[in-house]
């Protein structure tokens, strides 16, 4: 899998993906201003990951799968869900993805292929090989992308799977996002392998599999990257551990307050809790998606016309989801009882 | 007395204990990661730590540092985070002193938010009590003003075995009167919020200030009701909820959890085998539909006990 594999339209397929997850999670952040009220308890954004999540998902083809954590309104968006579905899913709607059960931190479109998230940290990780399991099982080189933070590879669960996909050949990549912090705690605080100096990825040397860091901001290093290892699940060689090194450039969610406090999202943690300004204004000044767009400008495959084209559109489709899901009815009470048993 | 909200009552709590026996530890995630921490840098970093996202590891830790002669308080932040290391929980901390015969003592207190019913969807927002209420060897305290906050958690940090102190976070911000200086609130020792004859509410955690405005509201058309507040449910002060049925002859029970895991419905079978002869009419519980809680608002609205439910409910009762 290599870069010239790319064509043009594929690259600004990239970027348009980057551009349609930073705008719809703009939305989300903004609507806590613009409409108080109207989303509720916990939202995270991925703002940073961008070029993470889509450079990844580029490999993604028909019954593949993706599972992910809470911070998870990037992966249905490049698979294709729809923003409308989506952001009325964030606003607890009656034509929301998930029917207004579930919220922001629970999208789901098996249809596309994402099976879900877990908002307990780690939790989704085992689920992921199950999946891979399953996709052994089919014997069509269908393959599992696995999404967790680096806060998730302190968790048993992590661990356990590792092993097990590995020992097992299970065809899934497991792409930890490595945004520095978990929550308020800097990886150093709570890695011993980050606090050593090591990268998260030597984790994979304990079950056998391989373990590759990558620069989570570039889409085609990331593409390249996690190119490899979904050739090798495919083919039956089992897992590969990346770790894809982003920032968050918001803070972790909103704050956390009971009901009748306005919620919003706080300065980052490197400000707020460490003082550390430079660090976070450094981290703005490596933003990957005004930087892809700059890549793709200076290579000659997009025009800054037709960047500013693309995002004006872009601002529409998710502005049209915001008025949609605004006027979108809250789902029917009874509703709430329906879907315990299958 | 100081007006404080819930929640800085459960650090003063914390600080009471802390400041007086040096063998009190602090512990769990996203804690502590600055110098100024107001525990850090009260009680250093022998004592007070930040853990990874490794909730198996930080209980048996403390379930360790509790037979090695330390009494840890883990911050769980969110009662769901205890179910990935339920076996810490139920079946290695309650257990041990017992499967001893009585040679070691688990003193630790697994501090965790519960309840959290405003748009935080079906994985935190549990009313989790009555998972752990039955679990020999544990006990469960579910404060419902500051002052008992305070009061429960210098009780459960000096109490000799693994306590589970399930904190509302929907009271996070209710202040409330906290006695100033060293304040403990027994544990098993139910308070009667309100005094009534016509009927017994018994209500814990956020469900307490519901049930004592069903009260009020019940009062202008004459109904005199008596509120519980049970404040730990391991033990259960099942003593005072008796004298109180003995009373009004009838009962409403309010719990936040949904029927079947709830304590509530504990609570009936042993007024129904031990206050049978007291009741003049069915008891009559009021708790969440069985139901993992739903993000949109009217939905979780729908399926959680509030005041105008409680009122219905004595109201049947007094039929």
């Amino acid at each position: 899998m290599s870069v010239q594999s790319l064509n043009a339209e594929r690259q600004v397929w990239i970027y348009t993906q980057m551009l349609r997850i930073r705008t719809f999670e703009e939305r989300v952040k903004r609507t806590f201003t613009d409409h108080p009220g109207v989303i509720r308890g916990h939202t995270h954004l991925a703002d940073g990951a961008e070029a993470s999540i889509v450079g990844s998902l580029s490999h993604f083809r028909e019954g593949d799968a993706a599972l992910a954590t809470y911070r998870c309104h990037g992966y249905p968006l490049t698979l294709g869900s729809d923003p409308k579905a989506m952001m009325a899913e964030v606003y607890g709607r009656a034509d929301g993805l998930c029917k207004g059960l579930g919220g922001s931190m629970h999208l789901t479109d098996v249809k596309r292929g994402f099976l879900g998230t877990s908002g307990i940290v780690g939790a989704g990780i085992p689920h992921a090989a199950g999946a891979a399991w399953a996709a052994q099982l089919r014997k069509r080189g269908d393959v599992v992308f696995c999404f967790f933070g680096d806060g998730a590879s302190k968790q048993g669960a992590f661990h356990e799977t590792l092993n097990i996909a590995s020992l097992w050949k299970l065809p899934a990549v497991f792409v930890m996002e490595n945004n520095g912090y978990n929550v308020v705690t800097t990886t150093a605080q709570e890695d011993a392998n980050a606090a050593a100096g090591e990268p998260l990825s030597v984790k994979a040397k304990a079950y056998a599999l391989p373990g590759v860091t990558v620069d989570g901001t570039d889409p085609l290093a990331v593409y390249r990257t996690v190119g490899e290892a979904v050739e090798r699940a495919r083919a039956g060689r089992g897992p590969t551990l990346v770790e894809s090194k982003v920032y968050r450039l918001s803070a972790h969610g909103n704050i956390i307050a009971p009901p009748g406090v306005p919620l919003h999202y706080p300065e980052h943690e490197a400000i707020a809790v460490f003082g550390k300004r430079e660090e976070y204004e450094a981290a703005l000044r490596g933003d990957p998606v005004p930087r892809f767009r700059g890549t793709l400008i200076l290579g000659g495959v997009l025009t800054s016309a037709q960047a500013d084209e693309l995002a004006a559109r872009i601002a529409g489709e998710i502005e049209e989801a915001v008025s949609f899901a605004l006027k979108s009815p809250f789902p029917k009470l009874e509703s709430a009882l329906e879907y315990n048993y299958a | 007395m100081a007006l404080m909200p819930y929640i800085a009552a459960i650090d003063a709590g914390i600080h009471q204990e802390m400041r007086r026996d040096p063998k009190v530890l602090y512990f769990g995630q996203n804690l502590a990661t600055t110098e100024n921490h107001a525990f850090l840098a009260a009680y250093g970093p022998e004592r007070v730590r930040v853990t990874p996202i490794s909730e198996t590891a930080e209980i048996g830790i403390a379930v360790g540092a509790a037979m090695a002669g330390l009494r840890p308080v883990v911050e769980l932040y969110m009662a769901e985070f205890m179910l990935v290391a339920m076996d810490q929980v139920v079946n290695e901390a309650p257990r041990m002193r017992y499967m001893s015969g009585g040679q070691v003592k688990v003193p630790l207190v697994l501090k965790a938010g519960y309840g959290f019913t405003c748009g935080w969807a079906g994985q935190h927002t549990g009313t989790l009590s009555a998972l752990f209420m039955g679990v020999p060897g544990l006990k469960v305290a579910v404060p419902a003003t500051a002052a008992d906050a305070k009061g429960l958690m210098a009780s459960a940090i000096r109490d000799d075995n693994p306590v589970v102190f399930l904190h509302h976070y929907l009271l996070t911000l209710e202040q409330g009167e906290v006695p100033d200086g060293e304040y403990l609130v027994p544990f098993g020792k139910a308070d009667v919020r309100r005094a009534g004859a016509d009927v017994t509410i018994v209500a814990t955690g956020w469900m307490v200030p519901r049930a004592l405005g069903a009260a009020q509201q019940l009062a202008k058309e004459g109904i005199d009701a008596e509120v519980i507040d049970p404040r730990t449910v391991a033990p259960l002060d099942l003593d005072t909820i008796l004298k109180s049925v003995d009373k009004t002859g009838r009962v409403v029970l309010v719990d936040q959890a949904t029927r079947h895991a709830s304590v509530s419905s504990v609570i009936a079978a042993e007024l129904a085998e031990h206050g049978f002869r007291a009741l003049r009419a069915p008891i009559i519980q009021v708790t969440a539909a069985d139901t993992t809680i739903p993000y949109s608002e009217p939905l979780e609205a729908y399926v959680l006990p509030d005041e105008a439910r409680i009122v219905a409910g004595v109201r049947t009762v007094l039929k």
